[in-house]
């Protein structure tokens, strides 16, 4: 099946993390014990302040966990160093925002083309990249706008086309739709996962979006920093 | 090179944005190089002018002879030997002979400094020419500045008293016969230029100097007992002390140009970093390690003077090439501002100058550039990609 060990992607062992609040910690994630296949299509799932956003950043080591340990493409990510874990994200993962992220003083071909100046890509082979990813997403007429005269939709868009021109395994989404409506979140959310179906890239969404979990094809619901259930959909 | 490229498209993305502060950086270097270009060349200039004027190619002093002293001029002067006879005579050196003595202009008393040269002398530009002796009297040429002051006009007759070698005072008339404009004050202000030979019969010094100027050439030329020879160099010190001093105020000027010029970047710096927090968190999230966004950050700083020589030169490079060709005009006179300037004044703007200037601007643009950047450094990159840090 798709969470089979030798082929997990993701892979978090007691994993705990806390924050300072004043003079004692927040516990914000407490004992996950979480491992993703290749390919997978899922999502963290749970109420506001359930630690979504929290166990994502860990995983795109953006952050550390302050107990256990974090394997991402087999690889222990507490132990790596600035460097390392920049270099994982360069080349291994794509990062998707509820804002967006769009740099606003480069077009759209600019920012799509961005994350391949990052891995030194030849001239040519970037424009051939950004121009499909642009078409993946149906975007192409919009390449030399700037992200200001998009609409939110297309923004969003232009965000996943980044996020994977340089196809990376792992593609990490933090509430991709809640600035969308309902059209184009379906849309957003059809493409990806052609995308998942097309390149095999492994999805993995913090969301609390009823339109979001429709798609997903496993549920990790958490709970006040705990795995509180977690169900594969078969389709 | 990708830090580079990035913070190139950044600037160029940024648009109106970067051209401002590139035209306030621009503006500045041009002013630094126009400001220190007028007075290099002022500096030349003064510089030629003491040589024509003034001191030659160097002077033999009589031993005795100190120019800020008037008291040592009675006894610093010698009889010329044959072999300076023969080097006058050859043009190769000016005997001049100078005392003290006291002229009463429209009835005031003033005391002068009367200079004897010889009158058919062409090494020094001061117009011995116009010391007409056909007059009746004895013919004399002062500067314009000693003109404006004593209120002396060409063919004023004015009475002149002077004490010979053996103490006695004696007095005549001088008639002016010719005015000159002299960017140098040594040989205008107080004194008056008379006739070698008048001079030296006025004060029973037949044959004698206080000093000799050589002309202004590399040729060799022997010493003399009794009289030191001072290097072109340092007869030049004191104007050059001059002009520094002259000028301290205007290295103030452009040091606080510089510093608004570096203010302006540092304060897009600073807002930038802050602004620029989602896109900072961003950078990090798609894999540039935190140093690297410093570095962009420092990078696209420091580019902001690149483009502003690109800038500048467009005008600026016009607008030198104008100046130094056909010089900048002054309306004003020399003593308003204290020392007499010409009043056409061509700019020296040298490589070393325009080089210096860039290179100075391009190092203090990057490094204020980089104090606010590293501040990215401290920043964390999720709460940065919220765009949360206040
Ligand atoms: N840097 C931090 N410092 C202190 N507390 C934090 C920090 N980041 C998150 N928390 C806390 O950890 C808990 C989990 O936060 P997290 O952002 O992961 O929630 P979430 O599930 O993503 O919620 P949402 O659906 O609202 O985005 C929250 O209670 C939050 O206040
Ligand atoms: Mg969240």
């Amino acid at each position: 099946m798709t969470n089979n060990e030798n082929q997990a992607i993701i892979a978090l062992e007691h994993v705990v993390k806390r924050f300072p609040s004043g003079k004692t910690w927040f516990t914000a994630l407490k004992d996950i014990n979480l491992t993703l296949g290749r390919g997978e299509f899922a999502g963290l799932v749970g109420p506001s302040g359930s630690g979504k956003t929290t166990l994502l950043n860990l995983v795109g080591s953006l952050d550390s966990a302050s107990e256990g340990r974090v394997d991402v493409l087999g690889m222990d990510v507490g132990k790596m160093n600035a460097k390392k874990s920049a270099t994982l994200r360069k080349k291994h993962l794509g990062f998707i925002f509820q804002t967006y992220n769009l740099m606003p003083v480069y077009t759209v071909y600019e920012n799509v083309e961005f994350p391949l100046l990052l891995l030194k890509e030849k001239a040519g082979k970037r424009r051939k990249a950004v121009m499909e990813a642009l078409e993946w997403l149906g975007i192409e007429s919009k390449a030399k706008s700037k992200p200001a005269r998009l609409s939110g939709g297309e923004c969003q868009r232009v965000a996943i086309a980044r996020a994977m021109v340089k196809k990376p395994e792992i593609v990490l989404a933090d509430e991709p739709t809640a600035n969308l409506d309902a059209e184009n979140s379906h849309h957003i959310l059809q493409t990806m996962e052609q995308l998942n179906r097309e390149l095999g890239t492994t999805f993995l969404f913090a969301t609390h979006d009823e339109k979001v979990i429709k798609y997903l094809k496993r549920k990790i619901r958490l709970f006040d920093g705990k795995v509180a259930a977690d169900e594969i959909i078969q389709s | 090179m990708t830090a580079i490229k990035l913070a190139y498209r950044n600037l160029i993305g940024a648009g109106l944005r970067t051209w401002l502060n590139v035209i306030v950086l621009s503006f500045s270097f041009v002013m630094i190089i126009w400001m220190k270009g007028m007075l290099d060349g002022w500096d030349r200039q003064a510089r030629i002018d003491s040589i024509e004027w003034e001191t030659g190619g160097g002077q033999y002093w009589h031993e005795n002879y100190d120019p800020y002293d008037p008291f040592t001029f009675e006894d610093s002067h010698a009889p010329l030997t044959p072999e300076q006879e023969n080097l006058w005579q050859k043009g190769k050196l000016v005997p001049v002979l100078i005392t003290r003595g006291t002229i009463y202009p429209g009835g005031r008393m003033q005391n002068i400094v009367i200079k004897g040269i010889d009158v058919n002398q062409k090494l020094l530009s001061i117009p011995t020419a116009r010391l007409d002796t056909s007059v009746y009297g004895i013919p004399a040429v002062v500067g314009s500045n000693m003109a404006q002051n004593s209120r002396l006009k060409k063919g004023d007759r004015v009475v002149v008293r002077w004490r010979d070698a053996n103490g006695t005072f004696d007095a005549d008339e001088v008639v002016i016969t010719g005015i000159f404009n002299t960017t140098v004050p040594s040989i205008d202000a107080g004194q008056i230029w008379i006739p070698l030979k008048d001079l030296q019969r006025m004060t029973l010094l037949e044959n004698e100097a206080t000093l000799l100027v050589r002309d202004n050439t590399e040729a060799p030329m022997p010493a003399f007992a009794g009289w030191k020879f001072m290097e072109q160099d340092e007869l030049l010190k004191d104007i050059e002390t001059i002009i520094k001093s002259k000028t301290a105020g205007t290295s103030v000027f452009y040091m606080i140009l510089l510093l608004l010029a570096l203010l302006v970047i540092f304060d897009t710096q600073v807002l930038s970093v802050f602004r620029r927090q989602k896109e900072i968190g961003t950078y990090v999230a798609m894999g540039m390690t935190k140093k690297e966004v410093v570095t962009l950050f420092t990078v696209e700083g420091g580019m902001h003077a690149v483009l502003a020589v690109v800038v500048g030169a467009v005008y600026g490079i016009p607008l030198f090439i104008q100046q130094s060709t056909q010089g900048i005009s002054f309306g004003l006179s020399g003593q308003d501002i204290g020392i007499t300037m010409a009043e056409t004044l061509y700019p020296l703007y040298s490589m070393e100058l325009v080089i210096s200037t860039i290179f100075i601007i391009v190092v203090a643009t990057t490094f204020v550039s980089f104090i606010p950047a590293r501040k990215i450094s401290g920043m964390n990159p999720t709460e940065a990609i919220k765009g949360k840090i206040q």
